[in-house]
């Protein structure tokens, strides 16, 4: 299977040749800075297209249809939109935290976006606690969010942030206990390392039965976590109008709206790495003609088609099921998804040791 | 890492802890002091992640950033109004205040200066010194010599009994 490791190591040597190791060092941070970016703009952009297309079919609608064919320039015309927008000051806002809010959400969003391995040798940051620093540094996010609710001066961000605060610290425990479940059994942290562990077949038919509860209850956590579909209490728009980002306009409620997409990514991109085997082919033991083939498929398109899926049963679950209440909301996570999750770890440890 | 770029970025975490724990201190907005405290704490973890200790770094990030600093702002939100400053401190508390950190600074350097380095005085060990994540665990999870099952248990016992206070207190009539 073609690596990635090529390309990036040809990279290196060729800058190596021509400049000392400290310049070539210097333009590889700023490669893979600029890369991770415009993979996150990007990203966002089919995004917002896929998910009105998809809420539009949901909802007997045709979606965005008349910039380009099938509407397919709709996000980048909205991008332009955004862009050109002008930001207004709020009265006797916090400024600097006001500003500052926006970014909080979305370095957060793009530090964990870096951890995620895209392709066989695709991988920005590989630390040996992977599951640990994604864990970590999602939750940078809360900061942002509560920040943005409390210097916006006005009461609807105020009690989005806090419900929306809440709720992400409720729920990264389940989230972070069904991540355990595989850490448990693959006996690592490294992303890296749990992916080459799913070679021989995905954690989620190797697991048993725990890793597939687990896959459940970190798709439903991780969902929560994202602020959207039946758990957007925190925006609830009949009753908050947009929750923490109400007063905010032009690019920096870009940054929220950015953040919030590729957190829905993200969150599907972790679960097919850890659950659905990463970018690693469908691969049955003994059937060696049909593994083969499966090794001619590119490991990004693995990868890709795989976190579509993810991300296609998150908007499904977000345009069927009607908004929680937020004492249901923190019901569900407390009184139910934890000790499930609980249990399913003992039973995880169980499997192991058996 | 080559060690240039190390200096660089070493330096520029420096300057980002210092300038952001004098702004931490003398700022008069308490919301504001508690997102400074953050970027402090944040330009630690960085420090730990140049020194190649993932885990020490990881764990800052999450201990602090995700938990200690969300409770604070929790905190904050709950008991101050919009627009609450502090009083101005009067001159005998700044100058008291400005000579204990003057001392603290004097005694951690002297320190730095004179204590003998294991690693930093011998070159030959110079080099990639990651501890594993597994070593970590284990040291932590186990109950032979300089192993520390007990101690971790008796925190989480200390930990259980605050969480049961905080109730016992938030619930009283």
């Amino acid at each position: 299977m073609w690596s990635f490791e090529k390309l990036t190591e040809w990279i290196d040597t060729s800058l190596r040749s021509c400049m000392s190791a400290d310049g070539a060092l210097l333009v590889e941070f700023v490669l893979i800075g600029i890369a991770i970016l415009v993979g996150y703009a990007l990203l966002a952009l089919f995004l917002i297209y896929a998910e009105r297309k998809i809420c539009a079919f949901f909802q007997c609608r045709l979606g965005p249809n008349r910039v380009g064919k099938w509407g397919i320039f709709q996000s980048v015309a909205d991008m332009i939109k955004i862009l050109l927008k002008e930001l207004i000051q709020i009265n006797k806002s916090d400024k600097m935290l006001f500003r500052l809010a926006s970014f909080f959400v979305i370095i957060g969003s793009v530090c964990t976006f870096g951890a995620i391995p895209f392709a066989k040798g695709l991988q920005a940051i590989d630390f040996n606690v992977g599951v640990f620093y994604i864990l970590a540094i999602s939750s940078l996010g809360v900061v942002g969010i509560l920040l943005a609710g409390w210097s916006s001066n006005s009461k609807y961000s105020m009690i989005g942030a806090m419900r929306s605060g809440a709720q992400l610290i409720s729920y990264e425990i389940s989230a972070g206990l069904s991540l355990m479940v595989i850490v448990v059994y693959s006996g690592t942290m490294q992303l890296s390392e749990i992916v080459a562990q799913q070679a021989d077949g995905w954690f989620i038919f190797k697991g048993h039965v725990p890793a597939f509860i687990a896959f459940v209850t970190y798709l439903i956590a991780g969902h929560a976590e994202t602020n959207r579909g039946p758990f957007d209490m925190a925006e609830a728009e009949s009753e908050l109008t947009a929750g923490y980002h109400t007063e905010y306009s032009g690019i920096q409620f870009g940054f929220f709206y950015l953040a919030e997409y590729l957190n829905l990514f993200i969150i599907a991109a972790v679960a097919s790495t850890m659950f659905l085997g990463g970018w690693q082919p469908l691969h049955i033991p003994g059937w060696d003609g049909f593994n083969h083939v499966m090794d001619y498929i590119p490991s990004f398109l693995w990868f890709f088609v795989k976190t579509c899926f993810c991300m296609f049963m998150a908007m499904w679950v977000r345009w069927s099921f009607p908004r929680l209440r937020i004492d249901q909301l923190l019901g569900l996570e407390w009184k139910i998804l934890m000790p499930i999750c609980l249990i399913n770890l003992i039973l995880m440890s169980v499997v192991v040791i058996l | 890492m080559e060690g240039i770029a190390q200096i660089v970025i070493f330096y520029i975490l420096a300057v980002a802890i210092v300038a952001c724990s004098i702004m931490a201190v003398t700022s008069r907005r308490i919301f504001r002091a508690a997102v400074y405290l953050l970027v402090v704490l944040l330009c630690t973890a960085g420090l730990y992640l140049l020194l190649n200790y993932h885990f020490l770094a990881v764990v800052q990030l999450s201990v602090y950033a995700g938990g200690i600093l969300i409770l604070f702002i929790f905190a904050i939100l709950l008991t101050s109004a919009k627009g609450d400053r502090t009083e101005p401190h009067d001159k005998r508390r700044v100058v008291s205040g400005v000579l204990t950190a003057l001392a603290g600074l004097g005694i951690t350097s002297w320190a730095t200066v004179k204590h003998q380095f294991l690693y930093g005085n011998n070159p030959t060990v110079l080099g990639d010194h990651e501890t594993n994540m597994k070593v970590v665990g284990e040291t932590l999870m186990g109950t032979g010599k300089y192993e520390y099952l007990l101690s971790f248990e008796a925190l989480s016992i200390l930990l259980l009994i605050c969480a049961v206070g905080g109730i016992l207190i938030a619930r009283k009539r």
